[in-house]
């Protein structure tokens, strides 16, 4: 097992000829959680696509647990203990939310298990993903990647447009998550209080650059701030 | 009463052939944007495959039930060749595949010339199938209820596949989101490769209707895989129920166009038709339903 879960070395990728992220490097310790912050454009989301395999990584290397993954599909880096709960609430939503889980697994006990962290999906299994509010679908969403057994999950803003109430809840479960010891995670969140809270590190992107980066915890509020203020 | 039900009755059996032809197409069009013109000639393919079995078995019956397993497989095979040999490097490329699949299926057709010659073939009809059944005046013949029987064994088949299995749930969950479903660890190439098998071998199903109707003929696809289109895009990119829908909508109508007019015209007046349909609603008749835009 390597020191680090998740480590980008120099990784410059993109979209065609476009370049967004730019040498980037980072390492994310095992067991530990991290957060990505920076403005919209910053090129957060394609940091974590480029990780996770949905865009293809120009120059540089990604490596899971010391393997190199570069030049993986996603489907491989999930069977090596990769889960991605991606930005916007994302199901299918023609599926009903048992179906949604059923795509990992089929399992009953495993289903049960990771029901009883998100209590509130156990009366909507029937219903149908796309008629879910944007709050539930993301409780699907989390749990459906759980049920992939991550080593690291990469949670890309779990709380956009997602209303207060429900908002503490999924905070709760991250928070939870990311003291298991046995799970690496990897946040970009924008609520930078939480965010700060539930990390031991973090990392600033500004135009596809890793500007700073510091441990975690309540003290990092203000230079973050600084740093994200324009 | 005879004007209305024979083109009712004759337009329903098209539409199953429609439906069987246009099943394969709504799953890889909208899984892997793959317009496949050569979708037809796996129609034509499952027709020989029904020629050629009755030629070996000889009992017209039991020749039958061997051949629609049989085209099954040796459309779905040609199907999976295609897929694996060029379309892969096309996905998400709909025009390249429309063109490069014209070429495939000219070439089909010409080797369909080669083996079997330019003329058509008959195939012989089972006795159980050589008869009528009187609809209000109107003498149905049986084996256009066979093909309506043969479609609904096969959308039943693929509608239970898609619902009850996980390999079923993989393909929905690929036609309807790729990179999600990749990122559960769904190997979406592998079920890339099966829906293009399945999709296929339905066609070749098709294709033992159509050889019972009409017998085999190097060029039967071409007659089948616009208006298979039509279908698609009518009833919904990836929606079976759609499909079914538009399958049976343009049979039928097509089939009272032929009666009042004729057949080339009738062939244009559904397209225009359609073309009207989807001016009015674009995304076809059935789309997916959600709170947002996911």
């Amino acid at each position: 097992m390597s020191d680090a879960m998740l480590e980008l070395v120099g990784v410059t990728a993109g979209y065609g000829r476009t370049m967004v992220l730019s040498d980037v490097s980072l390492a994310v310790p095992n067991g530990s959680a991290a957060a990505i912050m920076g403005h919209n454009g910053a090129g957060k989301t394609t940091l974590l696509r480029a990780a996770v395999g949905l865009i293809p990584v120009k120059s540089g290397s990604v490596l899971l647990d010391g393997q190199d993954v570069t030049r993986m599909r996603p489907n491989q880096r999930v069977k090596r203990g990769l889960g991605y709960v991606p930005q916007g609430q994302l199901c299918f939503p023609q599926m009903t939310t048992m179906e949604n889980l059923q795509l990992v697994t089929t399992r009953k006990s495993e289903i049960d298990e990771v029901l009883d962290t998100f209590l509130a999906l156990r009366s909507l299994l029937g219903r149908r993903a796309g008629l879910l509010s944007g709050g539930q679908r993301q409780q699907l969403a989390i749990a459906r990647t759980l049920l992939t057994k991550p080593r690291l999950l990469i949670l890309d803003e779990p709380t956009e447009g997602i209303q207060p109430n429900v908002v503490a809840d999924i905070e709760d479960v991250i928070v939870e998550l990311t003291r298991r010891g046995d799970l690496t995670v990897l946040l970009v969140e924008q609520h930078i209080g939480f965010a700060l809270r539930s990390t031991a590190r973090y990392y600033v992107l500004e135009s596809g650059r890793i500007t700073g980066s510091g441990d975690g915890g309540e003290g990092a509020f203000d230079p973050v701030r600084a740093a994200m203020t324009v | 009463m005879d004007a209305l039900t024979t083109p009712f009755l004759t337009g329903t059996a098209t539409g199953a052939i429609l439906l069987m032809a246009a099943l394969g197409l709504t799953l890889t069009f909208g899984q892997m944007g793959v317009i496949n013109m050569a979708n037809g000639e796996f129609l034509m393919a499952g027709a020989y495959a029904a020629y050629a079995t009755q030629q070996l078995i000889g009992n017209a019956g039991l020749a039958l039930v061997v051949a629609i397993p049989v085209s099954f497989l040796v459309a779905g095979l040609l199907g999976l060749l295609l897929e694996v040999s060029i379309i892969r490097w096309m996905y998400q490329r709909p025009l390249d595949t429309l063109l490069v699949t014209v070429g495939v299926a000219l070439v089909l057709q010409q080797l369909a010339k080669d083996v079997f010659g330019a003329q058509g073939d008959p195939v012989v009809l089972p006795s159980w199938l050589n008869g009528n059944i009187p609809v209000f005046g109107y003498n149905w013949p049986f084996r256009q209820l066979f093909t309506i029987v043969l479609a609904l064994a096969a959308l039943g088949g693929l509608s239970a596949v898609l619902k009850y299995s996980t390999f079923g749930r993989r393909i929905r969950a690929t036609v309807q989101y790729r990179d999600l479903a990749e990122t559960l660890g769904i190997p979406t190439r592998s079920v890339d490769r099966i829906t293009f098998f399945l999709g296929s071998g339905l066609a070749g199903v098709g294709g033992v209707a159509i050889a019972l109707i009409s017998g085999t003929n190097p060029t039967l696809g071409t007659t089948y895989i616009i208006p298979a289109f039509l279908v698609v895009v009518a009833g919904g990119v990836g929606q079976l129920k759609g499909t079914v829908i538009a399958a049976w909508v343009v049979g039928v109508v097509t089939a009272f166009l032929t009666d009042w007019t004729s057949g080339s015209m009738a062939q244009v007046l559904t397209f225009a038709l359609v073309v009207v349909f989807l001016q009015v609603r674009p995304q076809g008749l059935f789309t997916v339903r959600t709170r947002s835009l996911a």
